[in-house]
């Protein structure tokens, strides 16, 4: 019998292994489990986004009884209920929030930066954050319109006499005290984070992951410029487009490296939205997508950090391309790629996870699920470079197919 | 003179030069209407290119834009609006508790350059509502949209529902989106799952007629 700490240590090696390209002992298996132990400890999404306790008890009990090799923490992207509603987010529906109790938040696109805003967020992107972006997506904010460019305040005859008047005004007033109030949720999310990171270490299970960031395209687009703004984009004002990923480049490092050194955790989980074959073509992901996402990988590997890209939807046709990177240093999940072309074309370079369809896991049998890991380990997982794992994060799944997942690759994924 | 011209430029996108010679072509007393049937036989081109994978979404998008001015200019010259021969009711809409749209409309989009005529129900869609609809516009085929799990229940639902009220077998069924693919096609019991716009166009052409590309 093996002590957590020998376990976790185990565990820990056996995902480096396989992302270092190295023969791990057997296949690892991680999973996203989402919004799943709500489904499974029988608690609605919307008590998951509001109740801290609960959100810790649902993980703790999905991560126990199924025992997955890593956890995610669920607090920094499930415990949002009183934060977006402090902010009034809009951009999200939750439950409770114009979705029913059970089902997931989604969001809401939009051109939250206008085409003629580029300008103003290629000078100073805090500066348009904070008085044009955070007023326009979050009601509780709406005041910081009201203030001037803080960055003309400077020194004591320089912008100082007079550039505090704007934090008098009543609105400006109200959306500060939000921000406290934001501030306090924020610290709550932050304690419950810890504490859950710490007890699944001393429970013997390493978390996935240690930070979040995104490739610049993808905020921009997700965020900013919102699908239709972004496309035209490509072709009304492409420099724009090149340079303001360039402006965001240096964020998401930044997001990623301050992440990895909270959580002593090197892996950082990247998912990619616009870059897939079907949204744009070969010449546009060259363009436009790939070049910022390979320097911010390239420098997070440099960090001596594990680049964690989530490639959504089919990504065949980039294979080629993202291929060059440094070998054996990231990870990419793929949730619809073809599998076999995608080892045939990174083996010796990254290592490569996932692809087993949700729509098995939520629809299928076990017999199917375990046919279908079988199939990954024969081909895919030969030699190493492979973590077994659904195409993306369980929402609904039946737990008899996620328990199938994870019991037939333990046994049959053994190097 | 200008037409295949037009033609040319819409369906290379290139926007500027487009609207010039849209202008060049009304000052000229040019008829609207044959300026209107350019800009569609453009956009036949452009969907045959996306069907081929030379174009993508940047690209639709761009050329559905093109294809907004270019009507919004034009329509005022326009003595009554053309009634040009639809080739089929479809009607469309993102299945309960899903608010995705943007794949939903791509296809809604496709289907209506494509000659079809489209009722697009929105997101959200309750099952009552797909059933009623149905009765209402007598559509040949319906599309159910989704990106979500919670979309596969819903849409297992709705087509139950429109077997309960005896309307399965007057229409074909279609689903696509996000996590769709043809176990959920089963799971559903649609007729057939569509792997993107150009998929949707074609079932629609084979089930309602005209020839599937």
């Amino acid at each position: 019998m093996k002590t957590p700490e020998e376990l976790y240590q185990q565990r820990e090696k056996r995902v480096q292994d396989a992302i270092a390209l190295r023969v791990p002992d057997r296949v690892p298996i991680l999973v996203l489990f989402a919004f799943f132990p709500a489904k499974y400890c029988g608690m609605t999404i919307q008590e998951l986004m509001y109740d801290p306790e609960k959100i810790f008890q649902a993980e703790w009990k999905t991560m126990i009884d199924f025992e997955p090799d890593m956890d995610n923490n669920p607090f920094g992207i499930r415990l949002l209920g009183p934060l977006l509603e402090t902010l009034d987010f809009k951009p999200l529906k939750w439950p409770g929030h114009g979705v029913a109790a059970n089902h997931t938040y989604q969001y809401i696109e939009g051109e939250y930066m206008k085409a003629e805003e580029y300008d103003h967020f290629l000078l100073d992107p805090t500066d348009f954050m904070i008085r044009r972006f955070w007023p326009r997506i979050m009601g509780g904010l709406s005041g910081l319109q009201q203030l001037p460019p803080l960055h003309n305040i400077i020194s004591y005859y320089l912008g100082m006499p007079m550039g505090f008047r704007g934090f008098t005004q009543p609105e400006v007033k109200e959306a500060l005290e939000t921000l406290v109030k934001a501030g306090e949720k924020s610290l709550e999310i932050a304690a419950y984070s810890m504490r859950f990171s710490k007890e699944a270490r001393e429970a013997g299970f390493p978390m996935q992951y240690g930070a979040l960031c995104q490739a610049p395209f993808d905020t921009l687009t997700d965020f900013f410029r919102g699908m239709k703004g972004a496309m035209l984009d490509l072709y009304r004002r492409p420099e724009k487009v090149i340079q303001a990923c360039e402006k965001l480049l240096p964020f998401m490092i930044e997001m990623a490296l301050n992440g990895t050194r909270a959580s002593g955790n090197p892996r950082v989980f990247i998912p990619i939205h616009w870059g897939l074959d079907n949204f744009m073509s070969r010449e546009q992901f060259n363009r436009f997508f790939w070049p910022t996402l390979r320097d911010l990988m390239v420098t997070l590997i440099h960090e001596g950090l594990n680049p964690c890209p989530l490639w959504e939807g089919n990504c065949t046709t980039r294979l080629e391309t993202i291929k060059d990177i440094p070998a054996g240093k990231a990870c990419y999940a793929f949730e619809a790629t073809d599998m076999v072309k995608a080892k045939e074309i990174l083996g010796g370079t990254v290592c490569i996870r996932g692809n087993v369809p949700l729509s098995i896991i939520a629809t299928g049998t076990p017999d199917q699920v375990r046919a279908c890991c079988k199939k990954l380990i024969d081909t895919v997982a030969q030699g190493g470079g492979y973590i077994m794992d659904t195409s993306t994060g369980l929402d609904d799944a039946k737990p008899e197919n996620v328990k199938a997942l994870i019991d037939f690759t333990r046994e049959y994924g053994v190097y | 003179m200008g037409k295949k011209r037009l033609i040319d430029l819409m369906a290379d996108l290139k926007e500027g030069e487009v609207y010039a010679l849209v202008e060049e072509l009304i000052n000229s007393g040019t008829d609207p209407l044959k300026i209107l049937d350019d800009a569609r036989s453009a956009m036949e081109i452009v969907g045959k290119r996306f069907e081929t994978e030379e174009y993508f979404i940047p690209d639709l998008v761009l050329a559905g834009e093109i294809l907004k001015v270019i009507s919004d200019r034009v329509k005022p010259f326009l003595k009554t609006e053309d009634d040009l021969q639809k080739k089929g009711k479809v009607l469309i809409g993102t299945v309960a508790g899903d608010i995705h749209d943007i794949g939903k409309d791509i296809v809604t989009f496709m289907l209506d350059v494509g000659g079809f005529e489209v009722l697009d129900l929105g997101i959200n869609v309750p099952v009552p509502v797909f059933v009623e609809k149905i009765k209402e516009f007598q559509p040949r085929v319906v599309g159910l949209s989704g990106f979500l799990t919670l979309a596969f229940d819903s849409m297992k639902k709705t087509v139950e529902a429109i077997e309960e009220a005896g309307l399965r077998d007057q229409i074909k069924i279609m689903i696509g989106g996000g996590q769709m693919d043809d176990e959920v096609r089963k799971y559903a019991r649609a007729d057939a799952y569509g792997k993107d716009a150009a998929a949707a166009v074609n079932l629609c052409k084979q089930w309602i007629g005209g020839q599937a590309s």
